[in-house]
């Protein structure tokens, strides 16, 4: 914080006003509502709400559906933290590496960042429809491929949907990275080190540490809630719910099922969810980087 | 030698990543400029065929939905509109709660700064239900007010521009006090075209945000007249493929022209802060 300040209520509070009404009004509103959800039960025709303890969620859990979600989006999260980080990172070294196009590779690679999850989704269905997909029978002619039957094949649809979307995102915050590391540094690691495969993994991985921590933590939030738009648009949840999200989920049993007290239930544990992975990457990831 | 190997290792790689990225949009691109009959039989096209006028004049101005009371070019509209209200919105506001947190101390600093971060937790995924509630409740379902309200707080340009700001030295604060400035001259004449990159690069990232919007959209807007790009992906599903494609082209352009072309401005913001 900085010491010289200004100390006046008045201008304080106007300037932060703005901002907390309208978190009050849409943000701390609907998550008070939330909760009401969670901990009540309203009767079929809507003339009653009791209160109903844990009841809710235990609903929620024991639904085997609920695990199947629960399953799928941590795997989803992986894969897609795991394959968008590669491919931006090995982007965004090559494209560091060059000296001549620089700046055209870095256009030609930044702009599906603008395009919306749900328009990806919609082309992807393109490529994955039975009858004009090029990719559907690309992977049909070598071993069958099914997604609308095969789980693991709808995992592969829903998969490559989604990472090929957030590799822009990574790419850009890679090569930031990488333009940030001191030239001097690298200099001095020419010298002691010949492979350049070795000095990547010594030198520059370790000091894009920070780079590398945020962008989980980007990863992580976009597989699990900006992914809903890709989900509805291409498998929606087929086959038999095996490719939903728990945000879909949500959604799905809040909407179409009208279950507010289910739909209250499933929010509370993705919040508690997402406060677990933030509090675990504070404390023990963050505390392995070192900051220069 | 072994360098120039390398150089070539990288370039090749990096055309790979260029294809990896352009082929897709190409195949639906160039397929949106045939005859719906001809990829009907064919499948998608490579190559660039001569209905693009005919395909790209129809899904614009043809009127669809159920009441055909609104066009493709009407939906783009409403998405620019709700796109250009949140960027807006959310920027003034980020701005002037980022000048709060960091330029005033008084009792209530720290309850402020974990009340806006805290939402950082709950994105609008997680309070879907509730929030479509209170929107009905104050009457705003089909309205542009209703569109950007809800979405227009953003903590993450909060936080960056609390970042930028703590990251100008106190001179320049201890400079305008002696030169007499109050705390809203100072806010006006020296912060605000301090931050005119920052302001940039803000705006770009909630442009793109609100302009891709999906869920939000699409459950509260039941009136055709506020259709947004959304609802019209949906609405498409019913066409023949070549209006399909020729409508995901169009919805995608106009955040992708934002980025290309604003592509310094948006970089060099977001990165200035650290």
């Amino acid at each position: 914080m900085k010491r010289v300040q200004f100390s006046s209520y008045f201008t304080q509070y106007f300037f932060i006003a703005p901002q907390l009404a309208i978190i009050l009004i849409f943000l701390y509103l609907p998550i008070v509502q939330t909760f009401r959800d969670a901990f009540t039960i309203q009767d079929a025709f809507g003339f009653g709400r009791y209160f109903s303890g844990l009841d809710n969620f235990t609903f929620v859990l024991s639904d085997p559906n609920y695990i199947t979600a629960l399953k799928f989006t941590l795997i989803f999260i992986f894969v897609i933290t795991l394959f968008s980080c590669s491919i931006g990172l090995l982007l965004a070294v090559q494209a560091n590496n060059v000296i001549h196009g620089k700046s055209a590779y870095k256009t030609l690679l930044i702009w599906p960042y603008a395009i919306a999850p749900a328009v990806v989704g919609v082309t992807a269905n393109y490529f994955f429809s039975e009858r004009l997909g090029i990719l559907y029978n690309f992977f049909n002619g070598l071993w069958g491929f099914d997604w609308y039957d095969n789980v693991y094949d709808a995992y592969i649809y829903v998969f490559i949907a989604a990472s090929w979307k957030q590799i822009s995102a990574n790419f850009i915050f890679f090569l930031a990275g990488l333009q940030n590391i001191q030239k001097s540094i690298i200099e001095a690691s020419i010298i002691d080190c010949k492979s350049s495969f070795r000095r990547f993994w010594t030198i520059t991985f370790p000091l894009l540490m920070p780079t590398t921590f945020f962008l989980i933590i980007i990863n992580i939030t976009y597989s699990f809630f900006d992914t809903l738009g890709i989900i509805d648009t291409t498998t929606i949840g087929a086959p038999s719910g095996e490719t939903k999200t728990l945000v879909y989920k949500a959604y799905i049993d809040g909407f179409k099922g009208l279950d507010l007290g289910s739909a209250g239930a499933q929010s509370i544990i993705m919040m508690l969810i997402v406060l677990v992975i933030t509090v675990f990457q504070f404390r023990f990831i963050e505390g392995k980087i070192h900051y220069n | 030698m072994s360098r120039i190997f390398r150089i070539t290792v990288s370039h090749s790689i990096l055309i790979w990543g260029v294809l990896l990225m352009i082929v897709p949009l190409w195949l639906v691109f160039a397929s949106s400029t045939h005859s719906n009959s001809f990829i009907y039989n064919e499948g998608m096209q490579w190559k660039i065929g001569g209905e693009f006028f005919d395909n790209y004049d129809r899904v614009l101005n043809r009127k669809g939905g159920f009441t055909k009371e609104i066009t493709a070019s009407g939906i783009f509209y409403n998405s620019f509109i709700m796109a250009f209200g949140i960027a807006s919105l959310s920027v003034f506001v980020s701005m002037m709660a980022a000048y709060s947190l960091v330029y005033f101390k008084t009792r209530f600093s720290t309850l402020f700064f974990w009340l806006i971060f805290v939402t950082l937790l709950v994105p609008l995924e997680l309070r879907i239900l509730p929030s479509y509630q209170i929107v009905s409740d104050l009457n705003l379902l089909n309205s542009y007010a209703g569109l950007i309200l809800p979405l227009s707080a953003s903590a993450i340009a909060t936080f960056f521009f609390r970042q930028y700001y703590r990251s100008i030295p106190e001179e320049l604060l201890e400079a305008a006090k002696l030169d007499g400035a109050n705390s809203w001259k100072f806010f006006i004449d020296f912060l605000v075209p301090l931050s005119k990159t920052m302001i940039a690069a803000m705006f770009i990232f909630m442009f793109v945000y609100g302009y891709n919007q999906y869920l939000w959209p699409l459950i509260m807007t039941t009136s055709e007249k506020y259709w947004t790009v959304v609802m019209g992906l949906k609405m498409i599903y019913g066409g023949n493929s070549v209006d399909r494609y020729t409508y995901v082209i169009l919805s995608l352009i106009p955040p992708v022209i934002i980025i290309v072309f604003l592509q310094r401005l948006f970089i060099q913001g977001l990165f200035q802060s650290k």
